[in-house]
């Protein structure tokens, strides 16, 4: 790429961003803050400015924050041209171009991608179209969720324990609403943080009055004759009632607009190089596309260059950051995206926090509190290294397991604590499940395929 | 090592007035042991790091343990220790009950709901100054302000002032690095610590009888998740909170005004928007903590540090003041900028031990800063520097001679 292309791009290129969410107006931001004077376009297919969703399952849901006023503080002006409401439906890599589903097309000359996930629906759509089935990613989806809450159903039905499950079960019962969560597998939040935390979340849950089912499915959902979801049937034979069932089965990349563009786009993500350059779809780098946020899936060289797709809060902005950087400057100065995976939640009055890829562990060890009183620092080992740490109410020590990780520290963990318990002494099996058995979404997906693996086959938008 | 022991320099008093060219010096020294001394730690990320270290413990008993340290505790026969020199889980309880009287979540606005109050006390109080053009800010506002607030969140009556001075100069004294070497003045500052628990356990009986709304009320009759304090820890709880809670602020508003007064065009700024107080607040914390040093922590294993091995059982000191002007973290760190982006100051420490009133602190210094550069007409400082207080720890004037033309 000679310089004076580079030079040509930052004064009066055009640059696309798809997806107007928070990677994508910090990308915005970044652009011109870094002296991007060209045309700035942002694409998104839902009508609202870029707004923030972690209070949607939380604040919003107990009606202490309103789903309309999320939206996301703009850190400077960016002046560019919006398109929302409009989502992308197809990419022209060859000619340059983003088609729209109004049938316009905007010309680039550098993409962003940051289309982000969507909620994995209930499969069964006409089940899926009763009334009370919600699902929660959207601030529509969760002003309706919230109303539906306010009018104070008879029971509420969640489908899948995962993060979002669980922190809609913590809303309803703060609001004092019974709730039923049902979980293929044996506790809640297994597929981001393992076995053993799973079974503090699981008693966590049910002293908190959730009426927890593990390792049942649902089979059906019932209607009444005007359409109203009343029944949810399990695996197990029982059968449920209630009134509104959320579906929180994880997520869904968005990526299916892309099918057949080339590029290396597929259910796990798009893959990119550590500079957020996307892979087309032969795993070889392309100059003009980047990507970032919940849909890029980049290699991360403390985690043995795995490629980990992150829905993580401040992976999108760290991601967004470097990939508008990349996009505007040359060749040497570019930057890799080396962001330590990180996390939070809270439920039933617990802060949970994260660092580090936990799913990649295959033992834990609890160096400071403990499980009983849930307040306690996991650390998660592979092949003799520390690679994750997870507190439940402990996050002010975190900081120093990320710096132990990001120094490959070993693990156990032999050094002593200021509160290192008897219990914690000793490593067990972090009892993750069979990561091919399907669950919901864990945060975090490691693929494991890296760009020269000549095994490498995408299978374009199949779902 | 070439020069003087550098914790000589520390220490020495006549460095008090502007200690920051030693803590520039004991940078180039990240890492300083002296013979039988403590570990000095004195690089922002270091002190950041350590402070986040769960191998890094307060208690005093690991310390006493430590084997350097030849002043044995009689705990036995005074107050046990207060939640700062203590290590989880017996910090966390603590610290839990205590705050479920003060902060989030159990009570959010208790400390924004005192803005109107506090301001009516800074009122009074330069009101009262009466018809002088010269104060010793210290004496007559700086200690004044923050005692009575104290006093009145915890319901301690502002007329004992004088009665529990007396106990609470020998107990910061004994905080001081220079005379804890002394056993005769760690004696003292336990004994005074139970005059101090005495006196409070006083009120407290009377708390448990007849609840009002304040601290010692609380903290007496806290049933919450954590159970109950007992007696013991209610008093060294009580202890800690009244001296922390004033014997900090008085140095920081006295430094602020200070500083404040060194640059003229910032307190002109103040002058003409109160809201500047809250980022002048925080560069303050940078530029000049009142909390100079954390003198009280212990390693409970090996640890390493800069390719040091810095062995189980150390004394460390934190260099919180030295850490704040660390120019590998701030730009232009010598320069008081409440303009600055990034003022990530270590202030108030960091970690599960980071000021336990710092929401206080913040609203008094911003409030009392922002009156004082309202209502003093043209003030300019008699001398400078002012006379130090001798504590290296608990840093500030002891005496701040203002002199002004009129009262706003």
């Amino acid at each position: 790429m000679p310089a004076d292309h580079v030079d040509w791009l930052r004064r009066e290129g055009r640059i696309v961003i798809v997806g107007a969410s928070l990677a994508g107006l910090r990308a915005a931001e970044t652009l011109r803050a870094e002296g991007f004077t060209g045309e700035l376009t942002l694409i998104g297919d839902e009508p609202y400015e870029p707004y923030d969703r972690p209070p949607l399952s939380k604040s919003v849901l107990l009606g202490m924050a309103s789903p309309r006023h999320t939206e996301l503080p703009h850190r400077r002006e960016i002046d560019a041209k919006w398109r929302l409401g409009v989502p992308a439906t197809g990419l022209d890599l060859t000619a340059k171009r983003v088609r729209l589903a109004d049938g316009d097309e905007v010309e680039y000359d550098r993409l962003l991608i940051a289309t982000g996930v969507r909620a994995r629906p209930w499969p069964k759509e006409d089940e899926a179209r009763l009334d009370g089935v919600c699902l929660l990613r959207t601030r529509d989806d969760a002003a309706d969720l919230y109303q539906r809450l306010k009018a104070g159903p008879r029971r509420v039905f969640i489908i899948g324990a995962g993060f979002a499950g669980s922190e809609v079960a913590s809303a309803c019962r703060e609001m004092g609403l019974p709730v039923t969560v049902a979980e293929r597998a044996g506790a809640p939040l297994v597929g981001a943080l393992g076995g053993v935390i799973g079974a503090v979340a699981a008693d966590l849950q049910t002293e908190n009055g959730v009426d927890l089912r593990t390792r049942v499915t649902v089979t059906g959902l019932e209607g009444d004759s005007a359409g109203r979801v009343r029944a949810v049937h399990l695996s197990d034979e029982s059968s449920v009632e209630a009134d509104v069932v959320v579906v929180s089965l994880g997520s869904v990349r968005n990526t299916d607009w892309l099918t057949g563009s080339g590029l290396g786009a597929g259910p796990r993500g798009i893959a990119c190089d550590a500079g957020c350059r996307a892979f087309d779809f032969r795993g070889i780098v392309t100059d003009d596309v980047f990507v970032a946020g919940d849909v890029a899936r980049s290699p991360h060289a403390l985690f043995g260059y795995q490629f980990l797709s992150l829905e993580h809060w401040g992976n999108a902005v760290s991601q967004a950051q470097t990939a508008a950087h990349n996009m505007i400057c040359h060749g040497a100065d570019r930057r890799p995206h080396l962001w330590m995976p990180a996390f939070w939640s809270s439920m039933f009055g617990v802060n949970i926090k994260s660092v580090g890829v936990p799913p990649m562990g295959d033992q834990i060890m609890i160096t400071q509190g403990s499980l009983a009183e849930r307040r306690f620092v996991g650390v998660y080992g592979h092949q003799g290294r520390m690679v994750a740490a997870v507190t439940f109410d402990n996050t002010r020590w975190l900081e120093f397991y990320q710096r132990q990780i990001e120094r490959g520290a070993p693990f156990p963990v032999e050094f002593p604590t200021v509160d290192r318990r008897p219990e914690g002494r000793q490593p067990v099996d972090a009892d993750f499940p069979d990561p091919s058995l399907p669950t919901h979404g864990p945060m975090v997906t490691l693929s494991g395929y890296s760009p020269a693996d000549q095994q490498l086959l995408f299978h374009p938008a199949r779902h | 090592m070439p020069h003087a022991s550098m914790l000589r320099q520390i220490t020495d008093f006549a460095n008090r007035a502007n200690p920051y060219p030693i803590y520039e010096e004991l940078r180039r020294t990240p890492v300083l042991h002296e013979e039988d001394g403590p570990y000095v730690i004195s690089s922002y990320y270091d002190i950041e790091a350590l402070l986040h270290d769960p191998r890094i413990s307060s208690d005093a008993a690991n310390q006493t343990a430590a084997g350097d340290d030849e002043l044995s505790q009689s705990e036995g026969t005074g107050l046990p220790p207060s939640f700062i020199r203590l290590d989880p889980p017996e910090h966390d309880r603590l610290r839990r009950i205590a705050n479920s009287s003060f902060g989030p979540p159990h009570r959010p606005r208790r400390i924004e709901s005192m803005r109107g109050e506090l301001g009516e006390i800074v009122t009074g109080l330069i009101d009262g100054l009466g018809d002088t053009r010269q104060i010793d800010l210290v004496d007559q506002f700086a200690y004044p302000f923050p005692v009575t607030v104290i006093c009145r969140l915890l319901g301690v009556p502002r007329e004992d002032e004088p009665r529990f001075r007396a106990w609470v100069d020998p107990i910061v004294a004994g905080l001081d690095p220079d005379t804890r070497t002394s056993a005769e003045s760690e004696r003292v500052a336990q004994e005074a610590r139970l005059q101090l628990g005495l006196y409070l356990n006083g009120l407290v009986e009377q708390r448990a009888r007849e609840p009002r709304d304040d601290m010692l009320s609380d903290l007496v009759n806290s049933r919450g998740p954590d159970g109950a304090m007992t007696t013991m820890e209610v008093l060294s709880t009580a202890v800690l909170l009244l001296i922390a809670g004033h014997e900090t602020t008085v140095n920081l508003i006295t430094n602020g005004m200070l500083t404040l007064l060194r640059h003229p065009e910032i307190l002109e700024r103040l002058r003409n928007d109160p809201g500047l107080s809250v980022r002048i607040v925080e560069e303050l914390l940078r530029y000049e903590p009142p909390v100079q040093i954390v003198p009280q922590r212990t390693c409970i294993t090996d640890i390493e540090l800069r390719g040091i091995t810095i062995p189980k059982g150390s004394r460390i000191w934190l260099m919180l003041a030295a850490g704040n002007r660390d120019p590998e973290r701030f730009k232009d760190p010598e320069r008081f900028d409440p303009d600055r982006e990034d003022i990530q100051h270590l202030g108030f420490g960091s970690g599960i031990h980071s000021c336990f009133g710092a929401p206080l602190a913040r609203l008094e210094t911003q409030i009392a800063l922002a009156e004082l550069a309202r209502r003093l007409e043209n003030p300019r400082l008699v001398e400078d520097p002012p006379p130090y207080r001798q504590n290296a720890v608990l840093r500030g004037p002891r005496h701040l001679n203002i002199a002004f033309d009129n009262l706003r």
